[in-house]
């Protein structure tokens, strides 16, 4: 039975990738999916070599037609977007409706795709990976990590392997929730702050809407022991385990700046130590779970 | 006049800069308009005044009226609606209220009614106003709350826009419209990376900008040297302090602390200003 983990966050920045690789790292027999499309991280730690890349038509954009237009400005009053202004599309407001195209009484408007980006199937040294860039932007964001996750199924059944590990982008909103929908196992990276305590309490929240087991790990706990200790409370609380506990290092920042996992960068740290227990706790956790 | 601060990757200290600044000048409006996870009030504790839901148009279909034509489901272009022989179902979270489905409607069996996804909260603190719109957890839209959050604009004062992370549609429907695009960054490869594309995106909107180079010390210099050859100034470098941090982490904003912050803030105002002057 395959078994799908997605790290999250909420919050932006806490960590999330510099886990992610070096979990791939320290794991055979995975398939590592980057869902964050529209600022991914992933490949600079783990530099995969493209074998496929898709063209992805996430959406579409109504054009105009000068010649055919006679300025009756019904397509603009009908857009809910406000894209329509002088007989033009502001292809920045478009969402690609179509109510324009079936206002104009002249058809002088058309829908067209419009290509939002590209998934790309990958080889690295720890495995192979799912992982997609989208053009800076674009909309439907959602729509290409899921493109991303069944890219990463599709791998992990041809090449019979036990579990897709993805890479999740900040927030609560469509990316994140394509990132998670179906998963057995969201891991909760979360810093000691006032900021990353409330977007953790929207992350929580967002994997319970879509009964999904959450983990919380720590990171840079003791930059404030106290916060760290109420993030631990509120777990005890809610019935969460926290899998992990990682010290500030400035390592972290020199692997990155090397382009390694933190594990390869420095296999005998403290560090190390700290995100080796994590995902063993965390993989444990995961291989445990039943499918509801 | 309009400052947006963005960075593409997240955590990079956007909010920081944002509530830094907003301390440092007078007159000022700030909009988080990080809807899905917004964190300006964390550090600025407004005394909070309105709380208004924010509500989009979605479909109702009148069964007795409808005759599962499918004209509907064929004309949504986001799939929200599947028509069968027996029923229509309509799936809330894919739907952009458009309005193109009571549109076509050839038995004007669709009307339309109105659904919250959030709310837009206005607080004051001191002399600034903040407003922030917040999703609702299990939502997916976060740009009608952004919009909602902008609709509040008060254009006679110094605004500033908070931004979602990343480089998609929430981010653009932040920063469209702003007369000045303030990129917060890191000098790591995750911040290089990131800055990259979100100067893409600021760049097609041809929004004028420049970088913060926050955290600086640690990591390396190629922030720096993109920067120079994309000929984009930087306004501001904070170096890496781990008291900032601390003082972060508490909900404390660093300027209240270590005052010879607010005049570097208030000098970065000062050069948007005469930039956007000439």
């Amino acid at each position: 039975m395959l078994k799908q983990i997605t790290v999250l966050s909420g919050k932006g920045g806490t960590g999330k990738t510099t886990l992610t690789a070096s979990f791939a790292a320290l794991m055979k027999n995975l398939v590592i999916a980057d869902c964050d499309v529209d600022a991914s991280n992933l490949h600079l730690l783990l530099h995969p070599q493209i074998t496929k890349k898709i063209t992805f038509k996430g959406s579409k954009l109504a054009f105009i037609d000068d010649e055919k237009c006679i300025q009756c400005s019904k397509c603009a009053s009908a857009c809910r977007f406000d894209a329509i202004k002088d007989f033009t599309v502001d292809s920045v407001l478009c969402e690609g409706c179509g109510v324009c195209a079936h206002i104009c009484p002249v058809e002088a408007i058309e829908l067209q795709e419009r290509i939002s980006g590209y998934a790309f199937l990958s080889e690295t040294k720890y495995g192979p990976m799912s992982h997609a860039r989208m053009i800076p932007g674009e909309e439907n964001s959602g729509k290409l990590v899921t493109l991303v996750r069944q890219n990463a199924r599709i791998i992990a059944e041809e090449q019979d392997m036990s579990c897709v590990l993805c890479d999740g982008p900040p927030g609560i909103g469509c990316p994140v929730i394509a990132a998670v929908s179906g998963i057995d196992v969201g891991l909760i990276v979360v810093e000691p702050t006032l900021s990353g305590i409330h977007d953790l309490d929207r992350a929580v929240s967002l994997l319970n809407h879509f009964k999904i087991e959450p983990l919380v790990s720590v990171n840079k706990w003791d930059i404030n022991e106290k916060n760290a200790q109420k993030i631990k409370d509120f777990c005890g609380q809610k019935g969460i385990e926290v899998v992990g506990m990682i010290s500030y290092d400035p390592l972290v920042v020199k692997a990155m700046v090397s382009g390694l996992p933190v594990v390869q960068y420095d296999p005998k740290s403290k560090v190390t130590e700290e995100i080796k227990d994590t995902w063993k706790k965390t993989y444990s956790f995961l291989m445990s779970t039943e499918k509801k | 006049m309009i400052i947006s601060v963005a960075s593409g990757k997240g955590g990079t200290g956007k909010t920081t800069v944002a509530c830094n600044l907003a301390r440092s000048i007078k007159n000022v409006q700030l909009l988080d308009c990080d809807v899905e996870e917004p964190n300006a009030h964390i550090l600025l504790h407004p005394k909070i005044q309105e709380i208004e839901p924010v509500k989009v148009l979605i479909p109702k279909v009148q069964e007795e009226k409808c005759t599962h034509c499918g004209v509907c489901a064929n004309f949504c272009e986001y799939n929200a609606l599947f028509v069968s022989k027996e029923k229509v179902l309509f799936f809330s979270e894919l739907c952009h209220s458009c309005g193109g489905c009571s549109l076509v409607c050839p038995s004007n069996a669709i009307t339309e009614v109105e659904r919250e996804i959030g709310k837009v909260v206005k607080g004051i603190t001191d002399d600034i106003e903040l407003v922030y719109g917040e999703l609702q957890v299990g939502e997916p839209l976060a740009v009608p709350i952004i919009k909602d959050v902008k609709k509040r604009v008060k254009r006679d004062r110094n605004v500033i826009l908070d931004a979602p992370p990343g480089t998609a549609c929430p981010v653009v429907a932040t920063v469209y419209g702003s007369d000045f695009c303030i990129l917060v960054t890191e000098p790591t490869p995750f911040g290089l990376h990131d800055l990259e594309i979100t100067v893409q995106v600021v760049r097609e909107l041809k929004i004028p900008m420049g970088v913060v180079v926050n955290t600086a010390g640690l990591g390396n210099d190629d922030v720096y040297e993109f920067c120079k050859r994309e000929k984009i100034p930087i306004l501001l470098e904070i170096s890496y302090d781990r008291r900032i941090a601390e003082l972060y982490s508490q909900g404390i904003l660093f300027v209240e602390e270590m005052v010879e912050w607010k005049d570097r803030f208030l000098e970065l105002f000062d050069k948007i200003a005469r930039y956007l002057d000439c």
